[in-house]
């Protein structure tokens, strides 16, 4: 990785103007030209480091709703009922995790009535029973690593 | 949320025009003025419909291995105190209160911890078990092993 991109992962997580030029006004204080900008976030994107450039939308302030869902799935059946959760659109992510509980999704909807019909087709489809765990409250919430 | 702000989003969840000026172009998609779509965009980060704008990292790529899902059983009369302290540290990255399903589940606060090995999260696990103190009547910690699947928000 080298400086502009190491800048990029650093300085760029946040804060990217809203204006005409936006990459020329963020290059400049990164000592870089908006073209070698423009060129190093393809690559990253393009690399797998970054994946995505732009805004970070908050789904519940837009009106969506999102829900945690956990799963105790038998060994054996586990690539069998990862495949019918994933197969959900409104499955955003789904994690395996080393617990008895081993898969953890989260569900996001247009709107908070959608997700009880989810979670009855996911326990239909699977015979598994769904634990929903929806955030009641929000303490912090800023994933901003540094490279 | 007005129409405008609904076709922004959807121009742009996936990201920005990789381009001099991407908010023109995205403006010229929907058929207005790229002052309109900056307008809109600032109005959405003031009020927290955009938490941020730019690089959103993969942090495997970036070495931080450990995904460790930390979860513990507090006092539900000193969480709106202790929840808020937990999510401030800085190696905590989401940090919320959640039910307890009892008695499968008993664990009310979920505090997300990023790290580069293992050992790095269990350390930052005994800094949040220190700060919970007495209020903690248990913990536990679940590393994710897998991505199933990660295709983010699709409105």
């Amino acid at each position: 990785m080298d400086e502009l991109e190491r800048a990029i992962l650093n300085r760029l997580q946040g804060g990217f103007p809203l204006c005409e030029r936006p990459f020329a006004a963020a290059a400049a204080p990164l000592g870089a030209s908006d073209e070698a900008l423009i060129e190093r976030i393809g690559a990253l994107l393009a690399d797998g480091t970054l994946t995505r450039f732009g805004p970070l939308y908050d789904a519940e302030r837009l009106g969506g709703a999102f829900t945690l869902c956990a799963l105790e799935v038998p060994r054996e059946r586990f690539d069998e009922v990862a495949a019918i959760v994933n197969a959900h659109p409104e499955v955003a992510h789904n994690y395996e995790r080393e617990h008895a509980l081993n898969m953890w999704f989260v569900l996001a909807t247009a709107a908070r009535e959608e997700i009880p019909a989810v979670i009855r087709a996911i326990e239909a489809e699977t015979g598994l029973r769904v634990l929903e765990l929806p955030r009641l409250e929000e303490y912090f919430v800023d994933l901003r690593l540094s490279a | 949320m007005n129409q405008l702000d609904m076709k922004i989003v959807r121009a742009t969840q996936a990201g920005l025009p990789l381009a001099a000026e991407p908010y023109r172009q995205v403006a010229a998609q929907l058929g207005v003025a790229p002052e309109q779509v900056m307008e809109r965009m600032q109005a959405m980060l003031a009020d927290g419909r955009i938490r941020r704008i730019g690089a959103v990292p993969n942090h495997y790529r970036l070495g931080y291995t450990a995904n460790g899902m930390s979860v513990w059983d507090v006092d539900d009369a000193a969480l709106a105190r202790l929840g808020p302290e937990v999510g401030a540290l800085p190696f905590v990255t989401h940090c919320y209160r959640r039910p307890r399903r009892l008695p499968a589940w008993p664990f009310n606060l979920f505090a997300m911890i990023h790290g580069r090995s293992r050992a790095e999260v269990e350390d930052q696990v005994a800094q949040v078990r220190a700060l919970l103190g007495d209020a903690c009547r248990g913990s536990d910690v679940l590393y994710s092993t897998r991505i199933l699947k990660k295709t983010g928000l699709r409105l």
